[in-house]
């Protein structure tokens, strides 16, 4: 036993230079924002909460922050709609398609993000894609707006964000025992059934891995959302970007940093307690 | 045993499962087919279907000087930050990996902590940081600033291909006498390769497409690729962007490959 643990760990001091590089260049610089949060003026002289009270106590602000969450829901939502059959396709499909099945499930995640929220602005637009075929089938006259509207930038940041999804379901529905499946179906349980009752239980753990990444990916695009969105939807991260870059205003930016690290960090906490309680629910 | 499941239940159960599989493959692979069609237009607008097909505009791309400069200095900022990331984090990545220690866990939920939260609050702050140590912008605060978004990849990676490592291998090797250094070397480190490869490509990837980041922390000296081609595409829908899509899609897809028969990339990304 003690000659296991001798040859396969190391001392701890390997991970120093990493933690030595995280306390210098990413805590640090997070405890300076949260220091220039605390500034009540632009030229950061006199110290106050007052860029938190002018965030909080503006609906305007406020509005930003709960559309930014809100688009979050809609797209995770979206991305496990389609995301779960398609993860349930793939492990139901033979080892060859797996393999073609795999890099069109990869491809999205690792193409730029421009070059994805591109091909929307393409397929979207007023010559694009849909409008041409709707307007050749005769369904429409005119083409539709759809680009720059909130309908089609869920779509667009589902599509982006989609393989964060399927790959931790994937996972999910791989380690699921097939035998119970069959012991479902041969208690006389129909597929439905045992889709609700076993398969969804089972794998829940996997699908609130999926929802987190899905979710914390969603609500901080910032090159889909201003792309798709347009300048008529304002977003938490284009808002802290104004702030900082076009207006300078360098403690109100910091605060709605904070603000929206703070309310990641909420949603983060709770998919890991519904993943937590699930975990002991589906061994149980 | 064969013919319960031809019933309308489980029918309809199939149905919906491969149908809205379907509709969520043609939403993945769409968008791709669209961007590599429309580079291929005769004309100037992104039209689709376009009016004809011609290469213009990959032709276009050779003249394109500050696409040139922009991905030359992406390229640089990703293979530095990639090193770095590799270094640091295949190191953390041994330390952390088997330890049962709560520090080994605190340290490992703070590497991956980058990954969830909104990268844009972090380029803030990085710039905030930057000015107030007196380091003004340059290729090296790039660096830095890629790196503590890429490196999660290469431990999350690493660390799972020392999970799976069979530790009977390292006994043998230190039984038959091998120093921890031989064994590391000649044993670890072969059976860990394609994990670190796979953790490497993507922060490779993750550098090369950063926005949030280098948003704050480039100047006009260090124009990078994705900031350059979004700005083109918020001023004015450019079809050239469609060809330097094309080639990153091409490009992407045959890095993707080799890194599959490699590295068994699709694999270590569950």
């Amino acid at each position: 036993m003690s000659a296991r643990t001798d040859t396969a760990t190391y001392d701890l001091k390997l991970a120093l230079p990493l933690a030595a590089f995280f306390a210098a260049f990413f805590l640090a610089p997070l405890f300076i924002l949260i220091f220039v949060s605390l500034h009540t003026d632009v030229s950061m002289t006199k110290m106050g909460l007052t860029q938190y009270a002018k965030f909080l106590l503006d609906p305007f602000s406020l509005g930003v922050l709960g559309h930014t969450l809100w688009i979050g829901v809609e797209v995770t939502a979206l991305c496990l709609f389609l995301g779960f059959p398609m993860a349930w396709a793939y492990v139901r499909s033979p080892r060859w398609a797996q393999a073609g099945l795999v890099l069109v499930i990869l491809l999205p995640l690792l193409t730029s993000v421009v070059v994805r929220t591109f091909a929307w602005i393409v397929i979207l637009g007023r010559q694009g894609i849909i409008n041409t075929a709707l307007i050749e089938l005769g369904v429409i006259d005119s083409p539709l707006r759809l680009l720059y509207t909130e309908g089609g930038m869920v779509v667009a940041l589902a599509q982006v964000q989609m393989p964060l999804m399927v790959l931790p379901v994937i996972t999910a529905l791989s380690r699921l025992d097939p035998n119970l499946l069959d012991a479902s179906a041969a208690l006389g349980a129909g597929h439905w059934r045992t889709f609700r009752k076993v398969i969804l239980p089972l794998t829940f753990p996997g699908i609130v891995a999926g929802c987190l990444l899905t979710y914390a990916a969603a609500i901080t695009a910032f090159i889909t959302q201003t792309l798709i969105g347009g300048g008529q939807m304002l977003f938490m991260p284009m808002y802290i970007y104004q702030q900082s870059s076009t207006l300078n205003n360098w403690p109100f930016a910091a605060a709605i940093s904070i603000i929206f690290l703070a309310a990641v960090l909420v949603a983060v906490t709770l998919f890991n307690m519904v993943g937590r309680l699930s975990k002991g629910y589906a061994q149980a | 045993m064969q013919h319960r499941y031809d019933g309308p239940e489980a029918l309809s159960f199939k149905i919906a499962m491969w149908g809205l599989a379907g509709l969520c493959f043609v939403l993945l692979v769409l968008p791709t087919l669209v961007v590599i069609v429309v580079s291929f237009t005769s004309g100037f607008s992104l039209r689709f279907p376009p009016p004809g097909y011609s290469l213009r505009w990959y032709v276009a791309l050779l003249d394109a000087w500050q696409l040139h400069f922009a991905a030359s200095n992406s390229l640089k900022i990703a293979i530095g930050s990639t090193l770095v990331s590799v270094v640091l984090g295949v190191a953390a990545a041994l330390a952390i990996a088997r330890s049962e220690r709560w520090t080994a866990r605190v340290l490992d939920s703070l590497f991956m902590s980058p990954l969830v939260l909104p990268a844009l609050a972090f380029g803030l702050a990085a710039l905030m940081f930057f000015t107030l140590i007196g380091l003004s912008v340059s290729p090296l605060t790039l660096v830095i600033g890629h790196t503590v978004v890429c490196v999660p990849y290469v431990v999350r990676t690493t660390v799972a291909a020392l999970a799976q490592l069979d530790t009977s291998l390292l006994e043998s090797s230190a039984s038959l006498g091998a120093s921890r250094l031989f064994t590391f070397r000649r044993v670890t480190l072969p059976l860990i390769r394609p994990g670190i490869l796979a953790g490497a490509f993507i922060a490779f990837m993750s550098s090369f497409d950063n926005v949030p980041v280098s948003l704050f922390l480039r100047d006009a000296r260090t124009d990078m690729l994705p900031i350059r081609m979004w700005q083109d595409l918020e001023g004015r829908l450019d079809v050239t962007i469609a060809a330097v899509s094309g080639v990153l899609i091409v490009v992407t897809l045959a890095l993707m490959m080799v890194m599959e028969r490699i590295a068994g990339l699709s694999r270590r990304l569950r």
